[in-house]
């Protein structure tokens, strides 16, 4: 696992997208010059905890509370590489 | 999917582009405003467009493009910009940069503004030079200076035509001088200014290919540095673009006079009423307006569309292209060679190649000229 996506890092939001709930679709959208990336549930669920302020950890940690469920280290882990591929997250 | 399964009812009108004002300082000769523009009726109030934008929003638009025309020439920007961003909406600015001073970039990014499109578009009527303009330059050097001072990213956009096609590399040059993060170049598109213009505009086959070669040179050279999109002229292709993504399907144009759109062209469509923001709401002109159901879903297709395995695809093509050469909206885009209509466009490329008909004098965009076609004068 690489260090940004270890469970110490804090990844938040890049500066090149906007992250925002947007009722009419029902969804969290990722915001860019002339473009929209629609998040699915999960994807919305853990970016919108990439604030900056909690660990890779913490953000596990939280899912599996809110939604009473365990063993999502793997699946955060796994959609952090995708999002950082993506340029959504950093640091 | 089964043939018959494209829904006709849509989502939410995700993108809002604002066309503030037909007026422009520039002159191209590939505008894509109406030839009639000049004689469009007056310009929608501040009070207006502020309601365009809570209607809008309220149905679900979350990008909003500002455009024109040049809409530097609103003084009202600001205003409407400030409000976009109030509303939750991602605001954009396309501008050629004339009239963006520092006092305006700075009460823009004060309003919110999220990103500026800057495009290469000059006014100077030496069109397959102007490159070599220094005053073109030295404008778009003086705005990128201030869309990187103000924290924006950079994207520059410019359109493509057998004039400047082959100073591609100098274009993209310039672009990586200017700091460019993001370079769309775009492909003429023949609407309009630029279909009076085609035979001189449009460009030959290798013409294309050579551009497309050295971007992908460029693309190597520069790596992430700045990110090239090469937008292919469909007249090149044998399957037509799946235009605006669908018809009333996530894009809403609203023109200066008001009147609401599927797509900054439609309205040259025959027969067909479209609704002006002055007397109807949007949501109502989204979901409910005959201007905008009438092309939505398949219903409307005609052979060879209605039976084409393809059809999901690009849903026929564009209705305006399909009017403007085969004299009927509802019949297949004549870039798509199942059309009848495919000859047109195979003879245009002919000529192209050919290099004849380019003798005739370029229309530039003015108003003058707009009055004189508008008139039904040459
Ligand atoms: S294409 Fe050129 S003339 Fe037309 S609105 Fe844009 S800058 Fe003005
Ligand atoms: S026949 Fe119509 S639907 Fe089929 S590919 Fe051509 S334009 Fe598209």
């Amino acid at each position: 696992m690489s260090a940004v996506t270890g469970t110490d890092a804090c990844p938040r939001v890049s500066r090149r997208f906007r992250l925002q709930w947007e009722e009419a679709q029902n969804a969290w959208v990722l915001l860019y010059p002339e473009g929209m990336v629609k998040l699915n549930q999960s994807a919305g669920e853990i970016m919108r905890r990439c604030d900056g302020s909690r660990t890779v950890a913490q953000v596990v940690a939280e899912l599996e509370q809110a939604f009473g469920a365990s063993g999502l280290a793997d699946d955060v882990a796994k959609f952090l590489e995708l999002a950082r591929g993506q340029q959504w997250i950093e640091g | 999917m089964s043939a018959t399964s494209i829904p006709a009812q849509p989502g939410p009108p995700l993108w809002l582009l604002a066309e503030l004002t037909y007026r422009c300082p520039l002159h191209c000769a590939f505008c894509y405003n109406p030839v009639d523009f000049a004689t469009s009726g007056p310009e929608l109030s501040t009070e207006d467009w502020l309601r365009v934008l809570r209607e809008a929003r309220a149905a679900g638009s979350v990008q909003c493009g500002f455009s024109g025309g040049e809409p530097m020439l609103r003084d009202d920007l600001e205003v409407l910009v400030a409000e976009a961003h109030r509303l939750g909406f991602y605001t954009n600015l396309l501008t050629s940069g004339v009239g963006l001073t520092p006092e305006r970039a700075a009460a823009l990014k004060a309003a919110g503004l999220d990103h500026i499109q800057l495009s290469f578009q000059d006014s100077t009527r030496e069109l397959n030079d102007f490159l070599s303009h220094t005053r073109t330059f030295d404008l778009k050097q003086r705005v990128a200076a201030l869309i990187k001072d103000n924290g924006w990213p950079m994207v520059m956009n410019c359109v493509i035509h057998r004039l400047n096609i082959d100073y591609i590399d100098r274009i993209i040059e310039m672009a990586v001088e200017l700091g460019a993060e993001y370079l769309e170049l775009a492909n003429n598109q023949y609407y309009s200014w630029a279909l009076l213009n085609r035979d001189q505009l449009l460009p030959t086959r290798a013409q294309l290919e050579r551009a497309e070669r050295i971007t992908n040179e460029y693309r190597e050279k520069y790596g992430d540095r700045i990110r090239i999109f090469f937008v292919v002229p469909d007249y090149h292709e044998t399957r037509p673009k799946k235009c605006m993504n669908g018809w009333g399907n996530v894009f809403l144009t609203v023109t200066p006079d008001g009147t609401a759109l599927p797509c900054h062209t439609a309205k040259m469509l025959p027969g067909l009423a479209f609704p002006n923001v002055r007397e109807m709401g949007v949501r109502e002109i989204w979901y409910e307006s005959e201007g905008f159901n009438r092309y939505r879903g398949d219903g409307w297709m005609k052979e060879p569309c209605r039976t084409c395995p393809e059809k999901e695809k690009d849903l026929g093509g564009c209705r305006c292209q399909a009017y403007m050469l085969a004299g009927d909206p509802a019949a297949a885009d004549p870039v798509c060679d199942k059309s009848p209509a495919h000859g047109l466009v195979v003879e245009a490329l002919a000529r192209a190649e050919s290099g004849s008909g380019r003798s005739a004098p370029l229309v530039f965009r003015d108003p003058a000229a707009s009055r004189r076609l508008a008139a039904g004068g040459g």
